[in-house]
């Protein structure tokens, strides 16, 4: 996959949980839950979410690794085997 | 004859308006079964019926709105009979169990319109000869079941915004204004409670992993077993009583993405293990978010716990619920230093906070409980037994 599929299925996951978030509006650089209003619950399913879509499983010793989208994108690259 | 009244959806909910049946008439009713959605101003509600019997008369009409306590249906009891009254609707009532539905009579072009329409003709009430349903009853009943959604979704979402406000509004005021809050707070030292989520969660599939909130919970509900004036509802008669209830309901405060808050309760939550209340709790904040929650949820919360989460205030201290009379906060989980044993040190620490109703606890009972809290947490793994 190419980093910007895996971004438009991270929108897309975002999207299902967040409804009211304006995709255009994100920056990919900055912190996402600063960005948008996720609660700890939200988080999990966010991540839950592209586990069940790209089957990548994501240790909790991880999640402090994904900050920006930037990050998510460049983190489910590596674990899809890509660049 | 048992009369089916609609409930109290919460505290601070004083009407309701009936969506929609989901039994009729002559339908065995079981306890817990939902039998109505009811809308109320921060959700549609599954009603459910804690009684059994069999639906002898739907009285609440569809888009009805009334005040808690109205009578919305009447049910048999098992072995009841109603004598049949001459010249009653039959359409609308079972006589008893024995006796065969009267055929109705319908119009075959209201038959096929209802087909069309998917109206059930069982939930018409026929304004022909006779009682037969006409083809402009279920043009009538289509048409009202389809009228809220030609309000605009924006409009209608506004709406509620506005009328959840008001209702949230109306409650807190009238805590503010009825009951005697006190506040303590304690800071917990959360280090040996992440170490075990950690390694907890390192055994189990991403759905089934802990969040610290299930474990919060859990220890609340441990807590409150040795602290039963914290856990019940104050009723206004003789002047004022404390009612202590047994099992422990906790009002989970959940944020809503439009705006407003809900907290519907985990019923149970002293018995239920931390992996089924960490399920039911994802269950349940889905549930709220989509608008769908039961009765028995929405009005048997016993204490409210509110937590502000990673991303929240380093502490909360909250409004009470009525009748409640406590609620228990959680800030942030966050590193701050820590003096311990002569010794500053940086650590997770979370600051856990009670709200309680003087008339029934004292401040020193309320920073007890905290302390029982703290000691919980230090000891996460008896908490998961």
């Amino acid at each position: 996959m190419t980093d910007a599929e895996i971004r438009a299925v991270a929108l897309a996951t975002l999207l299902s949980i967040a409804p009211e978030v304006e995709a255009d509006g994100l920056r990919g650089d900055r912190p996402l839950r600063s960005q948008v209003d996720l609660d700890s619950m939200d988080w999990l399913n966010f991540l839950l979410g592209l586990h069940e879509k790209l089957k990548v499983d994501i240790p909790e010793a991880d999640y402090a690794r994904l900050v920006t989208l930037d990050d998510v994108v460049s983190y489910l690259q590596k674990k899809l085997g890509g660049a | 004859m048992i009369e089916f009244k609609l409930p109290s959806l919460g505290a601070d909910m004083d009407e309701g308006t009936l969506l929609e049946w989901k039994v009729g008439v002559g339908d065995t009713v079981k306890k817990g079964q939902v039998v109505a959605i009811v809308d109320t101003t921060k959700a549609a509600v599954d009603v459910e019926s804690w009684q059994e019997g069999r639906v002898h008369q739907l009285i609440a009409e569809i888009g009805q709105k009334m005040p808690v306590g109205t009578v919305m249906a009447t049910l048999l009891e098992a072995g009841e009979i109603v004598p049949a009254r001459v010249g009653a609707d039959d359409t609308a009532t079972v006589a008893n169990e024995a006796a065969p539905k009267p055929r109705r009579m319908i119009s075959p072009a209201a038959r096929k319109h209802a087909e069309e329409k998917g109206v059930d003709l069982d939930r018409i009430e026929g304004t022909g000869p006779h009682g037969a349903v006409t083809l402009e009853d279920v043009e009538n009943a289509a048409a009202a079941r389809i009228a809220p959604s030609a309000e605009k979704p924006a409009e209608r979402s506004a709406d509620r915004t506005a009328d959840m406000r008001k209702t949230i509004a109306a409650a807190m005021s009238r805590s503010k204004r009825e009951i005697p809050h006190y506040y303590v707070a304690e800071d917990i030292p959360f280090a040996r409670a992440l170490a075990w989520l950690q390694a907890t969660n390192a055994q189990r599939s991403m759905a089934e992993r802990l969040l610290p909130a299930a474990l919060l919970l859990k220890a609340v509900a441990t807590a409150l077993k040795r602290y039963p004036e914290l856990n019940g509802y104050w009723r206004q008669e003789n002047d004022g009583v404390f009612v202590p209830v047994s099992a422990i309901n906790l009002g989970v405060a959940i944020s809503l993405r439009q705006g407003g808050l809900i907290a519907p309760a985990l019923l149970h939550a002293e018995s239920k293990p931390m992996t089924l209340l960490m399920q039911e709790l994802t269950d349940l904040v889905k549930r709220t978010r989509a608008g769908s929650l039961r009765s028995s949820e929405m009005n048997e919360a016993t204490i409210t716990v509110t937590n502000l989460g990673d991303q929240g205030s380093q502490a909360v201290f909250g409004v009470i619920t009525p009748p409640q009379v406590a609620l228990v906060g959680f800030g942030r989980v966050a590193e701050r230093p820590w003096a311990e044993n002569g010794e500053l040190k940086v650590l997770p620490v979370v600051t856990a906070s009670l709200s309680a109703d003087h008339r029934v606890s004292d401040g020193h009972r309320g920073a007890l409980f905290l302390r029982e809290l703290n000691d919980l947490l230090q000891r996460p793994e008896e908490l998961d037994q």
